[in-house]
């Protein structure tokens, strides 16, 4: 078969390049269909009335910053500059619809004091909405999303069993201070047999299975002046919240895995290990990260997660 | 030129090609360097200690930039979660920069003093014993790996070169004396740079393990140092918009 022939064939009669490879292969040269030549004319009048809306072309040090303004609030003053996205940013978070929802509701429930708040169902679904993104930021990687904690590690946030209190005024100073805790270690005041027995007593208040003669002698070292553990932990072993000293007779444990212990045998040894090297931990304070409003709304949040008081 | 001789002549074709595409960087980039207002007049912007550039390594040899950003963006959901975005003046010093652009873990741009050092140490030894949901893996090895400072002068050298301020001699100290205070300066001073870096990894202890310096102390010295530098409570909201 020749080109001629097939040239002949060509029922479109289109124009070709006039190449002819391999005997028989021909491109078409068809034109640009009209609709895509238009748009393609519309994206450079497009690119002319953007360069004179919007920040564009460089000039020497500077740049054209294009007709395109945006006004917004500085210092109690209104101040319009040229349109760019930090002042775009600075508008939205002023006037923008959801920001302006939102420090309306923020600045309504934090005008509420806190058995309002607590009370107020509308109120406690803003705290609720809100304070789970604060909590989910700042709070979670700690404490985990749910705010279960981490046994051994940092507090659960759903029980009632609190270090340093469980008021929302309690829980509001330690957002906004901070709390140091700290157990000292009893390596070197404290026999290892001393130790077990004390471990006996502890596990003893919470009605787990122990020898009770270690636990009578635990109970000594504990109420005198061997251990001197009554000091924080108080006679009653109930804890005291303005040492961050917990109730060690709820069976809550935060530090030390004793529902997790595998044996009688085990548990004792995780407590008295524990009462060995003590403890030393940190809840860093919020008050120069987040404003007055937003901690009383992870207040109530905290508060409202099962374990207030 | 007919268009025939463009595409029946390979080497002019590429030629040509190359010259095209390159208005596109041209344009876009290259005015940077010359614009005043690409970096933006803020205090407190330092380089980096000769630890925090240790750990600076270390965040670029694991790749941490392949799954964390460091770049806040100016809207307000990044905003509300990150803190104030990111200005040019913070990467400054960055030698590349690590903005990256994806964030399969969050961003990292403010992450200095979000948590304890503690809580650091513990999440890149075993990220899933504190956040269950994490799947990023676990870099335990840089808590028993001993930190290699052997070279830190000499790559402090070659940041020099690039153009961050480090001193070699009087004249340099005493203009970054008067650019960062003493107690920076001291820190930038190539001639002192092993014993900087022994001396805050020392007193910092941030592995909470004082025997040694390991690659951890370093990556956590950098880590709580990141989108510290600059106290923005001392602007107002359009300053920064000023440069843009």
């Amino acid at each position: 078969m020749s080109t001629q022939d097939n040239r002949e064939k060509d029922p479109n009669q289109v124009e070709t390049t006039g190449h002819v490879w391999d005997g028989n292969l021909q491109e078409y040269n068809n034109p640009l269909p009209r609709w895509w030549l238009w748009g393609f004319y519309a994206t450079i009048v497009f690119a002319v009335v953007y360069w004179l809306i919007y920040p564009a072309w460089p000039i020497g040090d500077s740049f054209t910053k294009g007709f395109n303004t945006i006004t917004f609030e500085q210092g109690g003053e209104e101040r319009t500059m040229h349109w760019n996205t930090r002042a775009l940013l600075a508008k939205d978070m002023q006037t923008g619809t959801y920001a302006v929802r939102q420090r309306e509701m923020l600045e309504q429930v934090a005008a509420q004091d806190y058995e309002t708040i607590l009370a107020d169902a509308e109120s406690m679904s803003f705290v609720n909405a809100y304070a789970q993104g604060s909590f989910g930021t700042w709070c979670a990687a700690c404490h985990q999303v749910g705010g279960a904690g981490v046994v051994g590690q940092y507090p659960n946030l759903r029980n009632d069993h609190w270090k340093w209190g469980g008021t929302v005024e309690q829980i509001e100073e330690t957002l906004h201070q901070g709390r140091l805790g700290y157990m000292p270690g009893y390596r070197d005041t404290l026999s290892g047999e001393q130790l077990n027995q004390v471990a006996a007593y502890v596990l003893s208040l919470n009605d787990y299975s122990v020898d009770q003669d270690a636990a009578d002698a635990g109970a000594r070292i504990f109420t005198g002046s061997d251990g001197g553990c009554f000091q924080c932990h108080g006679m009653d072993a109930q804890g005291l919240t303005s040492q961050g000293a917990p109730n060690l007779t709820n069976d809550l444990w935060g530090l030390i895995d004793v529902r997790g212990a595998e044996s009688d045998s085990e548990r004792q040894r995780l407590v008295a290990n524990f009462i060995r090297d003590g403890a030393q931990r940190e809840m860093p304070g919020f008050a120069d990260r987040l404003s007055d409003a937003e901690i009383k709304m992870l207040t109530a949040y905290v508060h409202s997660l099962g374990g207030g008081q | 030129m007919k268009h025939e001789s463009v595409e029946t002549n390979a080497g002019l074709l590429i030629i040509l090609t190359l010259a095209v595409i390159s208005v596109g960087g041209l344009v876009e980039i290259v005015p940077l360097f010359y614009i005043d207002d690409t970096i933006e007049e803020v205090d407190g912007v330092r380089p980096y200690t000769p630890l925090e550039q240790r750990g600076r390594d270390i965040y670029v040899r694991e790749g941490c930039y392949t799954c964390h950003s460091q770049m806040v963006r100016p809207f307000r959901d990044e905003m509300l979660r990150y803190g104030h975005y990111s200005l040019a003046a913070e990467s400054q010093y960055d030698h590349p920069f690590q903005w990256g652009s994806k964030r399969t873990g969050p961003d990292l741009a403010r992450v200095g003093g979000k948590y304890s050092n503690e809580w650091q140490v513990q999440h890149l030894i075993d990220p899933q014993s504190l956040v269950p949901e994490s799947i990023m893996p676990g870099y335990p090895w840089l808590a028993t790996t001993p930190l290699d400072y052997s070279d830190i002068d000499r790559r402090m050298v070659a940041l020099k070169r690039v153009g961050v301020p480090y001193s070699l001699t009087d004249e340099e100290y005493q203009a970054n004396v008067e650019k960062f205070g003493e107690e920076h300066a001291r820190m930038f001073d190539i001639r002192d740079a092993e014993d900087n870096l022994v001396a805050q990894a020392q007193a910092e202890n941030f592995d909470g393990n004082p025997g040694t310096i390991t690659e951890m102390d370093a990556l956590v010295a950098y880590l709580q140092v990141l989108g510290t530098m600059v106290d923005f409570s001392e602007y107002d909201d359009g300053h920064f918009a000023e440069f843009r």
